[in-house]
């Protein structure tokens, strides 16, 4: 196989000198690429910005100026769309809405996928390999095929409108996700780290809280990461689920299409704040991200 | 890492069992039961049979908007995969840029979908997007509610910048874990910058790229929100796609029946390919990775 042939036995054999002028030789042509190759992903971020700096422009003009004349950037900034949203509990509750059930789903995931996590990590049981299959096969369930019953079941229940209803209803595609996420995780810590736990006397109880977590903490933050994008992002289902009390931005925004037409400036502004806690928490978790990703687990 | 056999371990389980069947298998019944019965309102129901299965496997609408689908997601596919292994071969291992890009590159894939549907709604209307003032001052003409042509290419562009970025941050993934041995001596055999690419960084990336392939096979097969908020499924019917049909069908019309019917189709093609997706990941976490390279 060709990737045996390049396999790294061979440098160490090779006298100092020849890896010097190689190494030399390398250093300068990559030199010469890095000056160009630093535009691909430059241009690439400039193209995914442009939408999102559009919106934010429009976002602070007045509609009048957005209809009527057309400019790279606001002439007479105003944070009049912005007063609008913080001023309407209608508007705002929307951003609380969604926040609490994003933060009970997220939550309730982690919880129940931890256990769940550990047990197929460690653990071979009779029909693990179903289980675990079954899982997955939920979180490719397409949401459109959900709705209906969800609607009926949670009617039946008399939770709609309520935010543990959506918080239990994207559990669906969350919790194997994290179940899925932990797992990798868990399976990089060596199971003798268990086993001296518990001939040093730790309750699995307590090995688990104490020892174990701290261990795949970084595995917690990844998942507790993709709960909180996938949660939040969600709509058909949230806005299924939800009439007034606890209905998510996101469907709120739908509102601005009034009698007198689309309010676009304060379209532009809902839009630009809930991009912000997205932001916020991908620079949280910005050096574990590479990490979950590579565990090739989202 | 060896496991040992232990049916206790189904305690650690139960709390998740119970909380996905809740929430996925009631559901599957609730549609299932549907889909055999026939109903003429006032909650009566009359046993249906297969009718409805027949009648949407038989029936042109279903046909066009799973081939609908499908294209699309040939498309996106056949343009992000590539796009997004191109980028994340240029971006810097290291240094104070490396969290700046991974950030703004996630930017997109943290934007709820209908913003999303929302943000390109706006930036390619000609009276007051970018996009579209920009085509039509260069005399391009562009309409994206009126012209199916446009509406496509606009969904298409929409896709590749919301989702490119999982498939460059998984790639950047799987080339930053390979070790700088490898490159070394790839360098003293004298290895050109292509069998570089072709021998160590793409089998390398085989796992992260299957992931990422499959992913964005599922997504955009099951996709709803942003092209409802762009298109609303139109000009006509264009860009009407399997879950846009099938809500349109349950929601819009109440056409319990041939809804259950399609969403039980719909669902067992993304089990079968669930199915395929598994089986090719198991193969490729347990035994050896770099079996890619001799292929």
């Amino acid at each position: 196989m060709a990737d045996t042939m390049l396999t790294p036995s061979t440098p160490t054999d090779a006298s100092g000198n020849k890896i010097d002028i190689t190494q030399v030789r390398t250093a300068n042509s990559m030199k010469q690429q890095r000056s160009l190759k630093w535009l691909v992903p430059t241009i690439y971020i400039i193209l995914l910005m442009l939408p999102i700096y559009w919106l934010t422009n429009m976002s602070f003009k007045d509609n009048q100026e957005i209809l009527s004349s057309f400019s790279l950037w606001p002439a007479n900034p105003t944070l009049a769309n912005y007063r609008v949203i913080f001023s309407d509990p209608s508007w705002y509750n929307g951003y609380i809405n969604s926040m609490i059930y994003v933060a009970m789903n997220t939550v309730i995931s982690i919880s129940v996928a931890l256990p769940a996590a550990y047990a197929f990590s460690r653990y071979r049981f009779l029909g693990d390999k179903h289980m675990f299959f079954w899982l997955l096969s939920n979180r490719m369930a397409p949401a459109a095929v959900f709705v209906l019953p969800f609607f009926q079941l949670y009617s039946a229940f008399g939770l709609i409108d309520t935010h543990i209803a959506v918080a239990l209803a994207h559990c669906l595609f969350n919790v194997p996700l994290a179940v899925w996420i932990l797992e990798g995780f868990m399976s990089g810590v060596p199971k003798e780290i268990d086993e001296t736990a518990y001939i040093d006397g730790y309750s699995f109880p307590k090995f688990f809280i104490k020892i174990f977590t701290p261990l795949i903490a970084s595995g917690i933050g990844v998942a507790a990461f993709f709960c909180f994008m996938f949660s939040w992002v969600e709509l058909l289902i949230a806005r299924t689920l939800t009439t007034t009390d606890a209905k998510p931005i996101a469907a709120i925004m739908t509102r601005t299409v009034g009698a007198s037409g689309v309010d676009w400036g304060v379209l532009a502004a809902a839009g630009v704040l809930t991009i912000i806690p997205g932001a916020l928490v991908i620079y949280f978790v910005r050096n574990y991200i590479a990490k979950g990703f590579a565990l090739g687990r989202v | 890492m060896d496991k040992t056999y232990n049916n206790k371990a189904w305690f650690l389980v139960l709390p998740v069992f119970v909380l996905v069947a809740l929430s996925a298998i009631i559901p599957i019944m609730t549609v299932v039961n549907y889909s055999v019965q026939d109903t003429f309102g006032n909650n009566q129901f009359f046993w249906a049979g297969t009718e409805w299965f027949e009648d949407v496997l038989s029936s042109e609408r279903f046909w066009n908007s799973l081939s609908r689908n499908l294209l699309f997601s040939f498309i996106i596919l056949s343009i992000e995969i590539p796009l997004g292994i191109g980028i994340a071969l240029c971006m810097p291992k290291k240094g104070p840029w490396v969290p700046v890009c991974l950030v703004m590159m996630a930017l997109p894939l943290l934007i709820p979908w209908n913003v999303v549907g929302t943000i390109w709604q706006i930036f390619g209307r000609a009276d007051i997007g970018l996009l579209g003032h920009t085509l039509e001052a260069i005399g391009v003409d562009y309409n994206y509610t009126s012209n199916i042509f446009d509406a496509w290419v606009t969904i298409i562009v929409m896709d590749v910048w919301h989702w490119t970025s999982l498939v460059v941050l998984l790639c950047y993934a799987g080339l930053v874990s390979i070790p700088d041995a490898y490159y070394q001596a790839a360098r003293i055999d004298g290895a050109s910058k292509l069998s570089v690419f072709r021998f160590i960084q793409l089998p390398k990336m085989r796992g992260v790229l299957i992931i990422a392939f499959l992913l964005r096979f599922m997504d955009s097969f099951m996709i709803y929100t942003e092209p409802f908020v762009l298109t609303g499924g139109g000009p006509g019917n264009s860009t009407t796609f399997m879950s846009i049909d099938l809500v349109k069908q349950a929601i819009g019309q109440f056409d319990l029946g041939p809804a259950a019917a399609m969403s039980l189709i719909y669902q067992l093609i993304i089990i079968l390919i669930c199915y395929v997706f598994f089986t090719v990941m198991s193969h490729t976490g347990s035994d050896k990775p770099e079996q890619g390279a001799g292929e």
